[in-house]
């Protein structure tokens, strides 16, 4: 149920975005997640792709700082409160979401989290019978 | 005017005669009482009776800031700590600091050259001066002091910062000469146009500024915006502090004390004396020192030095301001900076060897500093939290190893430039020369 996030560090310059992508897309990695947070000076860069490895072996070799973090991604229904009681569970089990980052499409919304204790996270959650995506199936959405 | 007349106006026959005495006297006393110094004459094989003339130094070790680090704290010292009257120290490469001794005669002599170089500013008894150096290990604020009471004049210890209260100074107790670095007297002059001071509504009519490099443009400015006459000083802990060297109201070179601090200038690689005139590594040996007398101390100034007369009758040899380094010491904010300092304060958070890049801007007159970090893979956290305490946890390191504020940046790897497999470490854009 983890899922390997791959995290690159990225100063705030034009063009480094590009580089990353354009690496991805040589490469035929597929990205199936991603989002950026920033500061006034750099970013950091996190994805779920089809091929985390590869992809960090790739960046690696183009100079990036790279690094690969676990995360987990829950499918829940794309209905008021589905979020809520997700949360709701991590909040009880005194477990910290550190970041994430969610879309919602049709009947289903996907989202993923990064929590200071994964582990935990996933029984947290599977106890509850929250519907949480296997890498394979990510990888692959 | 001329405070030291005798000595400071001494026909050179008599200066060179005078000189060799000191400097026989000088070597005698370091072979006899410091091991440092008798290793390493006894490894040229020279023997004090060998100095028959001045000139004969050429045949003495040199001594290096690296000699005072391996003899911490007070292997150098040639008096008994029971005749040492004063510590100062100023801040070292590996977080020890470099330490100097003061027996009483040094300090009396010290206040003597630094009246000489506030007389030479137009300094006199009737004086009131503003001390803005720091006071404390650093040598600036005291040295200034103890030659503003020697002179007769009325010593300030404000010490630096707190540029409100300086103004206050400035406007409530009426000082004529003021001391501190070139870059805070424009940083003054700046804080009181802001405050609509007018410089006429003040009583100052000159500056002793020195402790950090400055150009001829900074000085037109810093003459222009206070309305008086900007004196460059120059000194090294190491020799006495400031004191060392001083510009006259000619302002055409400094007048080194040299009946105390014998200069010399030698080619930084090869290490041979040159000639009056060239250019190269400014080298003083102290010849009336007690506490830390040194030998041919390499300074890693560069300048060259002036023998001609000066029209305001010192016949001292004069030199020119300094114009870089021999070495990779930074002055900043009259702190003195060298990377490898940076370098220890990485490497202690790390592992492997992390790069990085100082930046030196100055900015409204101050010199402000830009540290560049790259981020490899043992620094790098996806989470944003770890990563500002990540710089933060640099900035607190380097400050206060350096003691000066300095901003942080974090860059990608292999960002900062890497020229024939050397990494430079600094970019200084202060314009200086």
């Amino acid at each position: 149920m983890i899922i390997q996030q791959v995290s690159v560090f990225l100063e705030n310059k034009s063009g480094r975005l590009v580089e990353v992508t354009q690496a991805l897309a040589d490469a035929g990695v597929n990205i199936s997640a991603l989002s950026i947070a920033e500061t006034s000076d750099y970013g950091v860069l996190r994805c779920v792709v089809s091929h985390p490895q590869k992809a960090v072996e790739l960046l690696r070799a183009r100079h990036f700082s790279v690094s690969l973090t676990d995360v987990v991604c829950m499918a829940a229904p794309n209905q008021p409160g589905a979020l809520n009681r997700a949360l709701k569970i991590l909040a009880e089990a005194g477990i910290s979401v550190e970041y994430m980052y969610a879309f919602a499409i049709g009947d289903r919304a996907l989202v993923v989290i990064r929590t200071d204790n994964i582990k935990d996270t996933i029984s947290a959650l599977q106890h509850h019978k929250v519907d949480l995506l296997k890498s394979s199936e990510l990888y692959q959405v | 005017m001329i405070w030291n007349e005798k000595c400071e106006c001494m026909p050179r026959d008599e200066l060179t005669a005078l000189q060799t005495r000191r400097l026989q006297a000088t070597v005698k006393r370091v072979y006899e009482k410091v091991p440092f110094y008798r290793r390493k004459m006894d490894e040229l094989g020279v023997k004090p009776q060998d100095i028959k003339s001045i000139r004969d130094i050429r045949h003495l070790p040199m001594t290096t800031k690296q000699d005072l680090r391996d003899n911490y704290p007070f292997g150098l010292f040639s008096s008994p700590m029971s005749e040492i009257v004063r510590l100062h120290a100023s801040s070292g490469t590996t977080g020890k600091p470099t330490v100097v001794g003061y027996a009483r005669e040094d300090i009396e002599l010290w206040a003597d050259v630094m009246a000489r170089t506030l007389c030479s500013a137009g300094g006199t008894e009737h004086d009131i001066i503003q001390i803005s150096y720091g006071y404390g290990l650093f040598t600036g604020g005291l040295g200034v002091h103890y030659g503003a009471e020697k002179l007769g004049a009325t010593a300030i210890p404000v010490s630096g910062g707190n540029t409100q209260r300086q103004i206050q100074i400035l406007q409530d107790f009426g000082p004529t000469l003021l001391a501190c670095t070139p870059s805070y007297s424009l940083f003054l002059a700046e804080a009181l146009a802001e405050r609509g001071i007018h410089p006429g509504d003040l009583k100052l009519k000159a500056a002793v500024l020195g402790a950090e490099p400055w150009t001829e443009n900074m000085r037109a400015a810093i003459e222009k915006n206070l309305g008086i006459r900007a004196i460059d000083i120059y000194g090294l802990s190491e020799i006495i502090g400031p004191g060392v060297a001083s510009e006259c109201w000619e302002q055409k070179g400094l007048h080194i004390n040299e009946d105390h601090f014998y200069p010399e200038i030698i080619d930084p690689v090869t290490l041979e004396v040159l000639e009056p005139g060239q250019h190269g590594e400014l080298v003083f040996t102290t010849i009336t020192k007690q506490g830390m007398p040194l030998l041919r101390y390499r300074t890693r100034d560069l300048t060259s030095l002036i023998t001609g007369a000066c029209p305001c009758g010192r016949t001292t040899v004069r030199m020119h301001k300094c114009q870089g380094r021999s070495d990779d010491m930074l002055i900043i904010r009259g702190v003195n900076v060298f990377p490898s300092q940076i370098e220890s304060v990485l490497l202690e958070m790390s592992e492997t060897h992390p790069h990085y890049l100082l930046i030196i801007d100055r900015v409204n007159n101050l010199d402000q500093l830009t540290l560049q970090v790259e981020v490899d893979a043992q620094f790098f956290s996806d989470e944003i939290k770890q990563l500002e305490a990540l710089s933060r946890r640099i900035k607190h390191s380097v400050e206060s190893t350096l003691g000066l504020s300095v901003n942080v940046r974090l860059v990608e790897p292999q960002t900062i430039e890497r020229s024939e497999g050397k990494v430079r470490r600094v970019i200084d854009n202060r314009k200086l020369s």
